[in-house]
């Protein structure tokens, strides 16, 4: 049988690998997409003190730290039992958003764009973020550089830390807004929302008024029919900081609504030998292997997922734009809501919707009274047991669980991370890619790499921490050898 | 790669978690004063060059390597000892590169125990046949590969010789462009061997704007038992705090939001070893005898103190634990590399 090896992919240069096998026919047999690491986080962290949790597991990911430093602060709201006050949560609500909107924005221009806005077919060295800028203007550039700035600068003033905040604690948050600060934050507030607008209609110009792109988010290559997982709110709509999780299944039917500390009874994990990364699934279906469809438990939890979970959104103007998606690719209501869109591709437009509503939900919460309460922190005393804290990473549904002896010392950690949710659906995106795109005597060009890549880039998967961060083309080397492992063909793309 | 005399710039990430590079990029729009200084010659998140060509390059082909993440892996060693070869000069870039950093804490266990908790143990992991991550494992197609995973973690020093150190957790965006700048600029370097760079030369304390009064202690609290006194040293109040014995650079980002340094800008000059340096600089805050009492009157006082402090190993050597004596002890009697290799963990 012979093998396609994408090894090493860059920006997971050392971190990922795919070996593609061939059958006889020259058709794809199967795909791997394999993890070559791990940290055992789950495991030294035992007999730490809990509070230092949210500056430890920081480091699981420098790319969305805050992410699990907020994760890792609510589970230790619930292991100690301390409610924090409603001025806390909407500090630290208002911090998680501004990492948000830098976060979803650096992805769309550095990472997933370059692959619509420049083409999927353009030269490797014109498919990064400088050939962005050249397509769309400097001008444009000078704004994704001014909205990564303005925000982290929020994240710094707020968190302590430009990378690795450690503002949070039981109950708590370090640092207040001072009057001055929230008139600052108010105006960068202001500019996100503008900037969020922008995106979109950038989005609709390049990518919705060309019908090849289209045509292609649309293509069965691109499409898998999962579970979505999602944070909702009472309403129903999608919520980044807290709420409950809703799954729903390839239909769009409610599978299970839970509280986040329930998620052991709704979700396992699946192991393989020939990777580090463990593979979560829906219990309540349980794991069918690397498939789709309603009897598998494979699930997604991305932001193209958070919206097939939800019933909206909870401010007006990304209301608008989720409605304008939904009705744009065919979406049907049924019972009142929207069916799921399976596109993968789709999902760099959802990502960009959740933009435009952390942006509203910053301006909401600048300009709440509450919001410069400078009392942000009380002691602590009660005995600490048992804590689940969950947020919504910008990849997917993160979830911290601790246990504790009753001075607060870890007896058992227990987490699911972003990324690690769509590991399955990722790998069976790339299979999927494949098999569309390698047919008996395919020549493989650079293009037809690029468009095996773009299936997992939609996922802009966390594994690659750094992937999103910076301009760049990932560069491929396919080797395709015989059975007897010799070298027969041989294609690179990338380097200069 | 193109030929025009620029200097070749590289960057790569072992068991790291991705934090040095966003610092790197939050030097901001000065990154392109690097992309005009250099050329980038590998740096797998930025640009698109691969293993295959830096194997391709001639021995000391890339002037300057900034390299980030402990070894935790055989891949992360064979990396080490790769970019070593081609590199002029090889900097060890934050703190997992530098004294193993947070993932190094995982040298207070097993691999055998990590493998455990991970895949057999976790309360959401489904897997009854006990199946492992293999090195090497057959599917239906055939066979797969992965890294060999260690049974610790080191730092990039105890791989391969290091010329330079950057430390913090990841370096401050200021520190690594002032770096790069002298360096753009022709300025000459201090002499390699481990030497530290983009860090200051005193300790935490002295750029930090909390306010001390020579206060002592009777007690340690933890962060979250007390709300401190805003504007007053952490320490005095009973906070631990590791910046007495942490290297300046940071500009005391952490103390300066009410929370407690844990040294990530790693040891002073001339220290070994950060935890046992922290120890004897607590000596002059703890508030127990006088100057004249016996050291054996003083030994159980200090120790009733000290036992506030929970999780001192974890604590004390947070970021530095791959290079503590205790951990070099263990290596040691293992002679060295070879050997640390040797007992890598064979699933």
């Amino acid at each position: 049988m012979k093998r396609i090896s994408i090894d090493p992919i860059s920006r997971l240069e050392g971190h990922g690998k795919i070996e593609i096998f061939l059958d006889d026919q020259g058709n794809v047999a199967n795909a791997y997409l394999l993890i070559p690491e791990l940290r055992g986080f789950e495991q030294f962290c035992v007999g730490r003190p809990a509070e230092e949790m949210p500056r430890i597991t920081t480091r699981i990911c420098g790319v969305c730290p805050e992410a699990h430093h907020m994760a890792s602060t609510k589970a230790l709201d619930a292991l100690y039992h301390v409610e924090p006050s409603s001025a806390v949560k909407k500090v630290r609500e208002f911090f998680y958003s501004a990492f948000y909107v830098t976060d979803h924005t650096t992805h769309f221009y550095a990472l997933g764009g370059p692959d619509f806005v420049v083409g999927p077919d353009a030269p490797p060295a014109e498919r990064n973020i400088l050939g962005v800028v050249h397509k769309v203007g400097v001008e444009i550039g000078k704004q994704v550089i001014d909205c990564r700035i303005r925000n982290h600068h929020i994240i710094e003033e707020l968190g302590g830390r430009g990378v690795h905040p450690v503002a949070g604690l039981p109950g708590g948050w370090s640092k207040a807004i001072t009057k001055e600060m929230q008139q600052e934050f108010a105006e960068i507030s202001r500019q996100n929302v503008e900037f969020g607008l922008f995106s979109l209609k950038l989005f609709e110009d390049i990518v919705l008024k060309n019908k090849a792109y289209v045509d292609m988010i649309l293509s069965d290559t691109y499409t898998d029919r999962t579970y979505y997982m999602g944070t909702v709110d009472a309403n129903n709509c999608v919520n980044f900081y807290d709420g409950m999780i809703r799954v729903v299944d390839p239909e769009g039917k409610g599978f299970v609504r839970y509280h986040p500390r329930e998620y052991v009874t709704h979700i396992a994990e699946h192991v393989e030998p020939w990777t580090y990364l463990k593979f979560p699934y829906l219990r309540g279906v349980g794991w069918k292997g690397f498939v789709d469809g309603k009897g598998s438990g494979v699930y997604c939890a991305t932001p193209l997922s958070r919206l097939n979970a939800a019933d909206g959104m909870a401010t007006p103007r990304a209301q608008e734009a989720y409605e304008k998606m939904y009705e744009t690719l065919g979406s049907k209501k049924r019972d009142g809501r929207y069916q799921p869109i399976h596109y993968r591709l789709a999902t760099h437009w959802a990502r960009l919707i959740e933009v435009l509503y952390a942006a509203e939900r910053m301006v909401e919460l600048i300009n709440d009274p509450e919001i410069t309460d400078p009392n942000l922190r009380t002691p602590v005393t009660s005995t600490p047991d048992e804590g689940v804290g969950c947020v919504e990473a910008p990849r997917g549904t993160l979830t911290h669980h601790y246990w504790t002896d009753e001075k607060g010392i870890l007896t058992r950690v227990n987490l699911i991370v972003g990324t690690t949710n769509n590991y399955a659906p990722i790998a069976m995106s790339i299979r999927k890619a494949a098999q569309g795109l390698i047919k008996k005597g395919t020549a493989i060009t650079d293009g037809v790499l690029n468009r095996i890549e773009m299936a997992f880039r939609a996922y802009d998967p966390c594994i690659a921490c750094a992937t999103h961060a910076l301009p760049g083309q990932m560069p491929l080397e396919v080797i395709i050898r015989d059975a007897q492992h010799h070298i027969v063909d041989r294609v690179v793309r990338g380097g200069s | 790669m193109a030929g025009n005399g620029k200097p070749k710039f590289a960057m790569y990430w072992a068991a790291s978690c991705g934090g040095c590079e966003i610092a790197v990029l939050n030097i901001g729009d000065k990154i392109l004063a690097v992309d005009e200084a250099f050329d980038i010659a590998f740096w797998p998140c930025a640009a698109d060059f691969k293993v295959k060509d830096v194997e391709g390059y001639p021995d000391g082909y890339i002037d300057l390597c900034l390299f980030n993440g402990g070894i935790r892996t055989s891949e992360n060693e064979e990396m080490a000892h790769l970019l070593r070869r081609k590199s002029k000069v090889l900097v060890a870039f934050g703190s997992c590169a530098c004294e193993g950093g947070i993932p190094a804490l995982a040298n207070l266990t097993t691999a055998e125990a990590i493998f455990e908790t991970a895949y057999i143990n976790s309360i959401s992991t489904d897997n009854p046949k006990r199946v492992l991550p293999q090195p090497v494992s057959k599917v239906a197609e055939g066979e797969l590969h992965i890294p060999v995973f260690y049974d610790r973690v080191r730092s990039l020093d105890q791989v391969v010789p290091v010329d330079y150190v950057i430390p913090g957790c990841p370096p401050e965006p200021h520190q690594i462009w002032a770096v790069l700048e002298a360096i753009v600029s022709g300025a000459p370097l201090p002499a390699p061997g481990s030497t530290i760079i983009g860090a200051g030369k005193v300790s935490v304390c002295d750029e930090c704007p909390l306010e001390k009064h020579e206060k002592t202690i009777m007690r340690f609290y933890r962060p979250h038992e007390i709300v401190p006194e805003p504007g007053l040293c952490l320490l005095e109040q009973g906070l631990f705090c590791m910046g007495p014995a942490t290297r300046s650079g940071c500009n005391a980002r952490c103390p300066r939001v009410g929370i407690g340094c844990r040294g990530c800008y790693g040891p002073l000059d001339g220290v070994d070893d950060q935890g046992a340096r922290m120890l004897s600089a607590l000596a002059s805050v703890l508030g127990v005898g006088t100057l004249r009492d016996e050291e054996a009157k003083l030994e159980p006082m200090i120790e009733e103190v000290m036992k506030t402090l929970v999780d001192p190993a974890g604590t004390l050597y947070r970021f530095s634990m791959a290079h503590s004596l205790l951990q070099r002890a263990r290596v040691q009697t293992g002679n060295s590399t070879q050997e640390v290799s040797d007992e890598a963990h064979q699933h």
